[in-house]
């Protein structure tokens, strides 16, 4: 009796525990993947936290060292003695070649993004998608060799020109204009960032509903109208996001600009004149032969677009965010 | 406001598919006509050949006439975004514009036709939700996204937007089979009041709806995978319903096929 009920208890043991086996494996599985993507996100956070350390304990030596505003003055001495340098006239480089840049970048990418999913005959669209990806792939140290040896030669002209018709805008204005100046720099800038911008934009653009595009056409919509009504509300989003990233792109751009710009000090409006330059361009020029204050006044400039960039895509994402209901 | 269809030998195509075969019939204004049929028979394509949505498909065109009233919908210089502000159209699934609130949905139409000043669109947008019993529903919401009404409501928002811009012609595929029977009820309803003003087509799966709402009754076919869809049989709804002429008609109603 007793031995029965043994067997009997012994059988149902093994086969609960191969239930059991076979549902831990399951288990497992989950449990391997969970942490090995916990693991991934801490991974980031760890690796992002290790480099702003590092960052300010770099930098910290290097303010303390400043005799100047880091704020506000506009030179870059690190390297003297007594060291002077501010932020000032390269945030307000960066800042302002970045937004020129999109600027100039975005609508061509929109439109090139529209012609390529609403315009375009199918063969001819696959083309042209394909050549636009590849202008993504071309190292910015060829568009900084495009830059500096054929568009700041036409540039030189085209600035001229637009001094003389337009100098009553304040941002074409002022005297010596020339070729190796902000703006050149902003065209270099907007043909890199314009592959990313268009790219993002058309796979979002690809993806507005069938039902939202016959909606708009039922109505009697041209397609110009549909794209109005249907495509660029449904892809707003996404076209805000694609040009922070290519804004991302243009501010932490580092060799075409510096291989453009002839630096000169002083923050002007007028980006037509020759000079001006960037955080990243500055770096890019300054650190090989910078002293140990030097290098850290780098850093802290670092930091500095670091910050530029935070603010920047933060504002994206209240935008985003504002009308989120009707998305 | 409503016109007569007439239909002469239609063929439609998608590429090299044949989609629906030489189709003829009249659809009388001010009254309801259903296409029933399996699916797959080309109902919703004949629907679409009606407003010149069906060539928005790549690949997909028309051989035949249209006529509306005395105009060749397909004729060299006719513009089919002309064609498509006359004749509106409500589809199976509610499409309202997801970024736009309820007013602004139903006001879409009157903006592409210029209508401007915030009293002509205040009225025309309220005759418009009152027309497709909706007004009641949202009347307090007006600047709420349309995306956040029900499924019914959103359909009824589409035949508001539909008809805000007067339309000639309503064509509606399938517009209840997304909705629940309440819904569809309201729907249903809405189509018999707005049949004293518009000539209304209404592409459906299901027969007790067109024996419910139509007058006239159109039944397609197909002859097998891959043939195209033909018109079977087409007269008054009764008749259809209980003593139709071709076989085929009747084994479909009584449920003998398909």
């Amino acid at each position: 009796m007793t031995s029965d009920t043994g067997v009997e208890s012994s059988v149902a043991a093994t086969s609960a525990g191969a239930a059991q086996r076979r549902m831990s494996t399951g288990r497992a599985g989950d449990k391997i993947f969970a942490n090995g993507a916990l693991g991934s996100g801490v991974l980031l956070l760890a690796i992002m936290a290790a480099i702003a350390v590092f960052l300010i304990w770099k930098a910290i030596p290097a303010l303390q060292a400043n005799e100047a505003n880091f704020v506000t003055d506009q030179e870059w001495n690190p390297n003297a003695a007594p060291p002077t340098f501010g932020i000032a006239q390269l945030a307000f480089g960066t800042v302002i070649s970045s937004f020129l840049a999109l600027i100039m970048a975005t609508p061509v990418a929109i439109g090139i993004a529209l012609f390529i999913t609403y315009y375009a005959p199918k063969r001819l669209a696959s083309g042209l998608g394909y050549i636009v990806d590849l202008l993504a792939a071309v190292p910015s140290i060829v568009y900084g060799l495009w830059g500096l040896t054929f568009l700041v030669t036409k540039m030189d002209d085209v600035a001229v020109f637009l001094n003389d018709y337009f100098g009553w805008i304040p941002l074409f204005g002022g005297d010596s204009v020339g070729g190796r100046s902000i703006f050149t720099a902003s065209v270099v800038l907007a043909i890199m960032i314009l592959p990313i911008i268009s790219s993002i934009s058309r796979e979002v653009f690809a993806q507005v509903p069938t039902a939202n595009i016959e909606a708009a056409l039922a109505l009697g919509a041209t397609r110009w109208e549909m794209i109005r009504m249907a495509v660029l509300p449904f892809g707003r989003s996404g076209m805000i996001s694609a040009s922070m990233l290519g804004l991302g792109r243009a501010l932490g751009e580092t060799i075409a600009v510096a291989m453009v710009l002839s630096t000169a000090a002083g923050i002007s409006i007028h980006v037509l004149k020759d000079g001006g330059n960037t955080i990243a361009g500055n770096i890019a020029n300054s650190f090989a032969e910078a002293s140990e204050t030097g290098r850290g006044a780098l850093i802290a400039s670092g930091l500095v677009l670091f910050l530029i960039t935070l603010i920047v895509n933060m504002g994206a994402r209240a935008i985003v965010a504002r009308r989120k209901e009707f998305v | 406001m409503a016109k007569r269809i007439e239909v002469s030998g239609l063929h439609a195509y998608y590429g090299q598919v044949h989609a629906i075969e030489d189709i003829s019939m009249t659809i009388e204004p001010r009254s309801v006509t259903a296409f029933i049929g399996p699916s797959g028979c080309g109902k919703s394509t004949f629907l679409r050949t009606l407003n010149r949505m069906h060539e928005v498909i790549d690949g997909a065109r028309v051989e035949g006439k249209v006529m509306l009233d005395t105009e060749d919908l397909y004729g060299s210089s006719v513009d089919p975004v002309a064609v498509r502000r006359v004749i509106g159209m409500v589809f199976q699934r509610p499409n309202p514009f997801p970024t736009m609130s309820i007013y602004d949905n139903v006001a879409a139409g009157l903006k592409l036709n210029g209508v401007r000043g915030k009293g002509k669109l205040d009225e025309v947008v309220e005759r418009s939700l009152r027309g497709a019993n909706l007004w009641n529903e949202v009347k307090d919401r007006l600047s709420r996204p349309g995306a956040g009404l029900s499924g019914g409501q959103q359909q009824r928002l589409c035949i508001a937007r539909a008809i805000a811009v007067e339309p000639q012609v309503l064509l509606m595929d399938e517009p209840c089979s997304a909705l629940d029977p309440i819904s569809t009820l309201a729907v249903e309803d809405l189509v018999a009041e707005l049949k004293s003003q518009y000539t209304i087509v209404i592409v459906t799966h299901n027969m007790q709806q067109a024996a419910r709402v139509s007058d006239r009754t159109a039944f397609f076919n197909i002859a097998g995978t891959g043939k195209p869809g033909k018109l079977i049989e087409m007269d008054e709804t009764s008749k259809i319903f209980t003593n139709p002429t071709e076989k085929a008609t009747e084994d479909y109603i009584t449920g003998r096929f398909g």
